[in-house]
Order: C-alpha cells, then structure tokens, then sequence
C-alpha cells in the first residue's frame, strides 16, 4: 500500500526566502526577499546555504523551540545534497537527508509526517531550496555564458522553504500521502523536464484516489509541481486521453512564480517552486480547503543526459486539509 | 497510453523554435559582427600603416578581447541568449566560452578550478579545429601536390 492517512500531523508554521526574480513575480510577497543572487555571501553556494539556514532559524525563533526540535529532513539539487548538508551542520537537530529532484520537498514532508503519525516524534522541520545559478552551473553551462534556451526549457527558481510539522492542532492538518513509483517513458531531453515528469504526476494521482476512493473534484486544487507552461498542456491531454478526466480545479506551481514578461521560457522549476506557491499562495487563499499535491522530480544527472540514456521521473503526492 | 503514444503526444504539444526567425537574427547580427571588424581592419590599414594581413591578426585580437571584456562586465551573456549562433560562431562565442567558464570556477582554485575548467566548453573548438586543420591539410597535399 503505498498511500496513507494521518489523523494527527499539523502544519504549524512555515517561512519563505525567495529571490530577486521570484520577488518580482505574480506572487510578490514572501517572508524574506533576496536583493541580489549572493545574498551577502561570496559564492552561491553559501549564499544557498545561508538561505536555509535563515529559514531553519526563523522557524525555530517564531515558534520558541530552539533545542526542542526532534528531526530535520530536507534535500535540494546539489550533487552530494552539498546545501542541505552544510546548512544542517548549523543545528544539532538529527538530521535526514532526501532526494527526488524537486520533490524533495514533499518527500521529507510525507517521511515526518509518518514519524510523527506513529508518535515516534513530536515535531521536525522539513526544508528545501534552489539557486538558480547554482542549477545552472551544475546542470547546464557556466553562468555568464547565458546560452541559447529551447522554449521547452524551465527556469530554476531561487528561494528556500521550510515547514514545521507538529503533533499539535492547528489550522493545516496533512491528511493523506501517496508515495509514487519511479516512471521512464522514453524522454531524453533535459530542457523538456515538463514532458519527463508529467507520466510519474499522473500515476500517482490516479494512485491516490484510486487508493483512497476519492474524485478528482474531491478536492478544491490539486497543485503540481512543477511542470511548467507547457508540461502542464501535456498532463492535462494525458489525463483526459487516457481517463476521460477534463481537470478543472488544477494549477501547476511552475506557472504561478514568474510573470510572462520575466522570460523564463516554460515557467518555474526547482525543489522551491511548489512549497513556494503552496505557502504563499494556494494556503493564503480562503477559497481552497482541500488541497492535493503532486510534487514531481527529474532524475537525470549532468552524465546521464550526456550520454543520452532517458530519464526517469518520480512523483509524491500528499494532501492539505484547511480546518476553520 | 504507451511510451509511443506518449511520443507523440509531447512532440504534439510541443511548440517548435521559430527557426527562421533565429537564423535571421543570427544572419544580422553575425553580419554586423563581422562588418565592425572590416572597418576596424580598415582603420588600422589606414591609419597605422600595417599590412592588411597584421591588421586582420589585430582585429581578431580586439574582437577575442571585447568579447572577453564585456563578458567580465557582465552583459554578454544577455546578448548571446538573444542573437543566438549570430554571436557563438564567431571568435566573439570563443572568448566568450572561456572567459565565462574561467570566471564560474574562479573560486574553485587555480588547478583545479580556472585550468581545469576554463576549456570546458571551447576545448570542443580547439581539439576538432585542430583535426580538421589536418585533415584540410593532407587533402591539399593530395590535390595540389
């Protein structure tokens, strides 16, 4: 059974770096904005490093819990989950790192949420970020090279996201998770992650209300991510070719960062993109009570795409209930 | 839905690169690329009395070191994302490789940092440049004698 319910796991608080770009996006207010891309430090690495660590440490100072907190997970894009690494080394909180591109996010966030169903803890807080031009570099060319993009291609977003999960009541309770299966079918083209993931978003969804004997329209918005402008074209007419489902209540976190103007090509991606939109978006509209989301990740490498192999792709979904 | 249905589904739903619109602003902007440098050529033959072949030498100099310098400064990246191949086929994408990948790793050290990087992408350039020059070569050997 890969798909579960919680009864007792909250969302206590949650806090937002974003960066320079994202704060001059459709969204336009977040907890902190980044002035510029180095974010006082002299690399960007340590700039993203600093990104969560500035989050880690709002959460603890808002909710007065430094020394209380049970467990940190979370992972990011950088080979050897290099961010997330150094960032924890900051706390002496026991520490779990994950991987599934940019659905670590949820991952971590479905892994606590488990630990903390079972009472084995009380609380932890689950952290995720990117950088654009640290993905860039690492993924792509180096960053003054600003070469050519094909129109497919999505912009890694730059920010940092962190979330305290709890055992006490309050307003957003995780209700439900379903954990997917790594998908490949066929794709080979890196700048087209939209069409990689879409396949493993959809699995999971069906999974999910397959598992739990719900509609589609069960819930208020189911939120993806991220598959960007055109992705989000493609899970739309999978959906409706092969289940006869015409998605209405659906919005794609890639879409909901950057404005046209901005020229980001295929919209947002990047482990930041979903909880970004989640937390200072789709959670600050009253309109949505239900929430079902489908984080999806691109496991491809730098080598793997080089040597032209097809990229696998995976999907986590889990849900929101927003109580009154 | 199979992985081939799937295919043709994304590439259905995929919009193409206006090819033609690129390949004009390459065209333009190459074009202009290369205009700039017969009038720089010009000049020196003009007014420092060099042979035309030095003043090409030169030309090609100052092209690889304003496209370096603008680089640095930070702008020519902006401009090779917009004029596309119009500014990586000349000498101007060359320099622009090296400076660019030389300035990414800066922080990673001198060895294995700036020298083991800095060719990341041009050492494509120089290794097939170079066997193509060979090649070039031994068939001028066969044809001229």
């Amino acid at each position: 059974m890969a798909s579960f319910k919680f009864n007792n796991v909250y969302i206590k608080d949650s806090f937002t770096v974003a960066g320079p770009l994202e704060s001059e996006g459709q969204i336009g207010k977040f907890d902190i904005m980044m002035e510029d891309y180095y974010f006082k430090e002299k690399t960007f690495i340590d700039a993203e490093i600093r990104m969560q660590k500035v989050v880690i440490d709002n959460l603890l100072y808002r909710n007065k819990l430094a020394g209380q907190v049970d467990l940190l997970l979370g992972g990011d894009l950088s080979d050897q989950l290099t961010i997330t690494n150094f960032s924890a080394k900051h706390f002496s909180i026991p520490f779990l790192g994950v991987y599934s591109a940019c659905a670590s996010f949820a991952e971590s966030l479905i892994i606590a949420s488990e630990f903390v169903e079972k009472e084995s803890i009380k609380n932890a807080i689950v952290i995720t970020s990117s950088h654009n031009l640290n993905a860039e570099r690492q993924f792509r060319f180096p960053i003054e090279y600003g070469a050519p993009k094909a129109n497919t291609t999505t912009f890694t977003a730059t920010g940092a996201v962190g979330a305290l999960i709890t055992n006490e009541k309050s307003k957003i309770k995780v209700e439900s998770a379903t954990i997917g299966t790594v998908m490949d079918y066929d794709q080979k083209d890196a700048t087209h992650m939209g069409a990689v993931m879409t396949p493993a978003a959809v699995e999971v969804l069906m999974k999910h209300l397959e598992d739990l004997k719900r509609e589609i329209t069960y819930y208020d918005v189911i939120l993806t991510g991220d598959l960007g402008n055109i992705g989000t074209k493609i899970f739309k007419e999978f959906l409706n070719l092969n289940y006869g489902i015409k998605v209405k209540n659906h919005m794609d976190a890639g879409c909901e960062i950057f404005l046209h103007s901005q020229e980001v090509y295929s919209g947002s991606s990047g482990p930041v993109t979903l909880p970004l939109v989640l937390f200072n978006k789709v959670l600050k509209n009253n309109k949505f009570k239900k929430i079902l989301i489908v984080a999806t990740g691109s496991l491809h490498s730098k080598d793997t795409t080089n040597q032209k192999k097809t990229i696998p792709s995976i999907a986590h979904a889990f849900s929101l209930e927003v109580l009154a | 839905m199979d992985k081939e249905e799937y295919k043709k589904l994304v590439k259905r739903l995929t919009p193409q690169e206006n090819k033609k619109k690129n390949a004009l602003v390459a065209f333009l902007v190459g074009g202009i690329v290369g205009a700039l440098a017969e009038v720089s050529v010009s000049l020196m033959v003009h007014f420092f009395a060099v042979a035309r072949a030095d003043a090409c030498l030169w030309t090609c100099l100052l092209v690889i070191f304003i496209a370096s310098l603008f680089t640095a400064l930070g702008f020519f990246d902006n401009w090779v994302t917009e004029a596309k191949a119009g500014l990586i086929l000349p000498t101007t994408g060359f320099a622009h490789s090296v400076t660019s990948a030389g300035l990414d790793y800066k922080r990673d050290g001198f060895i294995t940092g700036v020298g083991a990087n800095m060719f990341k992408l041009a050492g494509s350039v120089i290794l097939y440049g170079i066997v193509s020059a060979f090649l070039f070569a031994v068939l001028g050997v066969i044809i001229h004698g």
